[in-house]
């Protein structure tokens, strides 16, 4: 019987893994927490935010998530700390400081 | 329609984190801004040649895509996309796909400039519909560094190190981009991360919505290769298009449009001095490589302007 | 009831194309195949199929092409010879690990160096590592049957392996000869339709194909790999069987001529058979009890098979029309050294290598080598077993 992709890992035998090395379905690389590479972090500060979205798009890592015009906290499960986004934002509004000490 | 910044920035992201590329690697920006710049109704293939995009985005069992994704090797995917092309074409023949199939092509230089021109150029030339995208990270970053036709002249390649009699990469840049524009094909485009990305969602969108071959040229630092702060990546971008290193344009159905004019061109150096890769160009004794540098950029921009004006 | 018609091999693969109407046929033209594409280009060119021809650039791009539109949902073809085979080689296998059911015209010539355009084995044979179905044709007839069969194969699920159909170029793809031809009606239904479980353009499921595939993977899908080859042995001989009840044709991995008794046998593929059934004949009547064994599928490869045929024999010759430059055999030679292994009795196996770059075999080439197996059979020496047959040389040669 086949595993559906989620379910595949390094355990799995070979009669279960998909055919080919073939993946149906989307997105699994979420489960592969990338965040975990980070040195540097940036920490969104909302209240000197003004929502104009630059730093977005910039994200190599889509981890600006951006619902209805409006940015959100970082994704911290996988943002790995590049700092583009902090020296993009023209309102400091993203500071970026060493993984473990405060903002 | 007038592009809506927060609207497009709103729409579901296509190409999802837990990717393996480098902290900073400006190829996730690309592949964010291309699917972001399809119609969200629309379906996608995305197609890639072997690289650094390729081992990152699907390390199995892990796919960063959300739409269809195929791999084959490193120089072929144009052909893939061929392939891709007269499949969607046979379907819709028969009736068996309803939904509007795009095919967007990726690959860094060495899959566009090099080893996949080949495939790239017959795809062209034969009118396949779908819009290439090239990464242009200027050398062959997922061996290790090493220079491509697209590394520029005097770089510091792990096959054209600097030392002590060279000056790195001896000869100058491919200029990929105008020899796609040769090819007669309906829209080319160079673009790089400046401002708020408009410049490459717009481009985006017109190659993905221009029936016929599209190619899209983006320079695309990695901080590895290219030896700076992965936090710089907005400013060297901005310097590569102030110094006119990289201009930004595009030709329509052969009419070239310059999309943006420095109002200070700004000397080379300001684009070469952000990057470790040309730091032997600023020693003692090396003046001459910066003034070769501005030499070619000068002329390469006269030549550009010959062409928009 | 068949059509009686006359016509070369590659017009045979031409017109079982035509009746199967692939989806995409993506084509660069190199001799002796070149006439495949052709013969097809004018096909779509009357508006007889609605194949999608894609014209590429390269037998490179040509692969890549098919593994698109495979993966994508479609059914693709392609046809090459020789050097076009190589420059495929990379995407050979790239396609055979995504696990696609490609479907390869083979016309068998030479490898270049030097350039060659005759026939010889060495272009697919180079390829028999690289995780396709290959079956060998003697005949126009046999080529255009094989290809008929090759989807049905292929394509089964537990299969789901590219598949590669050989002709001798120019002795086959090139002479024409008698045909039994199929109806249109008849061969759409026997081949059927494509209908893989997950390609790229489902509407309801993405899929991503050709992953990054790290240690504790990568071993684990060449195992499913593998398996699958094992697989498409029962699969051939299924196919094989269906298609026997509805053309009367009958086909297996190998085929048997004067084997029951036979003392001394020759192992080949592909036309020479036809030379080397005609020398049996004649040396029945003398008394000698000569036979064949010719291999239909390379790979998978019919080991249990062959020994079985050969476990009555007390010397064979395995005729190689390549040359492996293992320096001690070819390929086919190998493999077959392997299969006779577990045999309680062993016979007395040596290789011809022989027919390279279309060196003729006639019927006295092919009684040299019966004959020289009663000279082994007599003296009880078995002498070299590594030659070669038809050169030019100084010295006296066995052969």
């Amino acid at each position: 019987m086949i595993r559906k992709p989620q379910d595949i890992n390094e355990s799995t035998p070979w009669q279960e893994m998909t055919i080919g090395g073939e993946i149906p379905g989307a997105a699994t690389s979420v489960a592969t927490m990338t965040g975990e590479w980070r040195s540097n972090r940036p920490v969104y500060i909302p209240q000197n935010c003004k929502q104009c979205l630059l730093c977005a798009p910039f994200c190599p890592d889509s981890s600006i998530p951006v619902k209805e015009g409006k940015r959100l906290g970082f994704d911290y499960d996988h943002c790995k700390g590049c700092g583009i986004c902090y020296r993009i934002c023209p309102f400091s509004a993203i500071d970026f400081v060493k993984e473990g000490e405060q903002s | 329609m007038a592009y809506n910044h927060k609207k497009e920035l709103s729409k579901p992201e296509r190409f999802a984190p837990g990717h393996r590329l480098c902290s900073g690697c400006g190829a996730g920006i690309l592949c964010r801004a291309m699917t972001r710049a399809l119609d969200e109704e629309d379906q996608a293939v995305i197609v890639n040649a072997t690289g650094c995009l390729e081992v990152s985005s699907f390390l199995y069992p892990y796919t960063a895509w959300t739409d269809s994704y195929i791999h084959g090797a490193f120089e072929n995917a144009s052909a893939i996309g061929s392939g891709v092309e007269a499949a969607i074409k046979m379907k819709q023949k028969k009736g068996e796909l309803d939904a509007n199939v795009k095919i967007l092509v990726i690959g860094g230089d060495g899959g566009t400039y090099d080893i996949g021109f080949q495939s790239l150029s017959g795809a062209m030339e034969r009118g396949t519909d779908l819009t290439y995208f090239c990464y242009d990270n200027e050398a062959y970053m997922n061996t290790g560094i090493q220079r491509s036709s697209s590394t520029p002249r005097f770089a510091n390649a792990t096959t054209t190190p600097a030392g002590k009699v060279s000056t790195g990469k001896v000869q100058n840049k491919k200029d990929l981009t105008q020899i796609m524009a040769a090819h007669g094909i309906p829209y080319v485009a160079q673009t790089t991360y400046i401002g708020n990305l408009r410049d490459l969602h717009e481009k985006a969108n017109r190659a993905i919505y221009t029936p016929g071959p599209a190619f899209v040229n983006v320079m695309s630092p990695c901080p590895r290769g290219w030896q700076y702060p992965t936090e710089d990546l907005a400013l060297i971008c901005k310097m590569a298009v102030e110094t006119c290193v990289w201009p930004m344009y595009e030709v329509i159905e052969g009419t070239w449009y310059l999309n943006y004019e420095p109002k200070n061109k700004l000397p080379v150096e300001e684009f070469m001095k952000l990057q470790g890769r040309f730091r032997h160009c600023f020693k003692p004794g090396n003046e001459w490589t910066i003034e070769e540098a501005q030499n070619y950029v000068d002329r390469k921009w006269e030549e550009l302007l010959s062409k928009v004006n | 009831m068949s059509i009686k018609d006359r016509m070369s091999g590659n017009e045979a693969i031409a017109y079982a194309m035509k009746q199967i109407e692939p989806d995409v046929f993506a084509a660069f033209p190199i001799t002796p195949s070149t006439e495949i594409p052709q013969y097809f280009a004018q096909y779509v060119a009357d508006g007889k199929v609605s194949t999608e021809f894609v014209t590429v650039e390269s037998e490179h791009s040509s692969m890549s092409a098919c593994m698109g539109a495979q993966a994508a949902g479609c059914r693709a073809v392609t046809a090459t010879s020789s050097a076009g085979l190589a420059f495929m080689y990379e995407m050979l296998y790239v396609v055979a690990s995504a696990r696609l059911p490609v479907t390869l015209a083979c016309v068998n010539r030479a490898l270049t160096g030097p350039i060659n355009i005759n026939n010889d084995h060495s272009d697919s044979m180079g390829a028999r590592d690289s995780g396709w179905i290959q079956l060998y044709a003697e005949n126009n007839q046999e080529a255009y049957d094989n290809y008929l069969q090759a989807m049905r194969i292929a394509e089964r699920p537990d299969v789901r392996l590219p598949i590669m159909i050989c002709q001798d170029g120019f002795i086959t793809s090139h002479a024409v000869e008698n045909i039994l031809l199929e109806t249109d009606e008849k061969v759409k239904a026997f081949v059927g339709t494509y209908e893989p479980e997950n390609y790229l353009l489902n509407p309801d499921m993405p899929l991503a194909v050709g992953p990054y595939d790290t240690c504790p993977y990568y071993m684990e899908h060449k195992v499913q790999q593998a398996q699958a080859m094992k697989n498409a042995k029962q699969a051939i001989l299924d196919v094989a069987a269906d298609f026997e009840r509805t053309f009367g044709r009958r086909y297996g991995l190998i085929e048997e001529y004067c084997m029951e008794d036979a003392e001394a046998a020759l192992v080949l593929i592909g036309s020479t058979a036809g030379t080397a059934r005609a020398c049996i004949d004649e040396m029945r009547r003398e008394g000698k009890k000569v036979g064949l064994i010719k291999i239909r599928s390379f790979r998978p490869f019919p080991a249990e098979e062959i020994a079985k045929a050969l476990s009555g024999v007390r010397a064979a010759a395995v005729m190689d029309k390549s040359e492996g430059f293992s320096g001690c055999g070819g390929p086919v030679y190998a493999e077959t050294c392997a299969a006779c292994i577990t045999l309680p009795k062993v016979p007395k196996l040596i290789d011809v290598v022989y027919g390279l770059g279309g060196r003729d075999c006639r019927m006295e080439d092919i009684r040299r080598v019966y004959d020289h197996l009663y000279e082994i059979l007599e003296t009880g020496e078995t002498g070299p077993v590594y030659l070669h047959m038809g050169q030019r040389s100084n010295e006296k040669e066995v052969l």
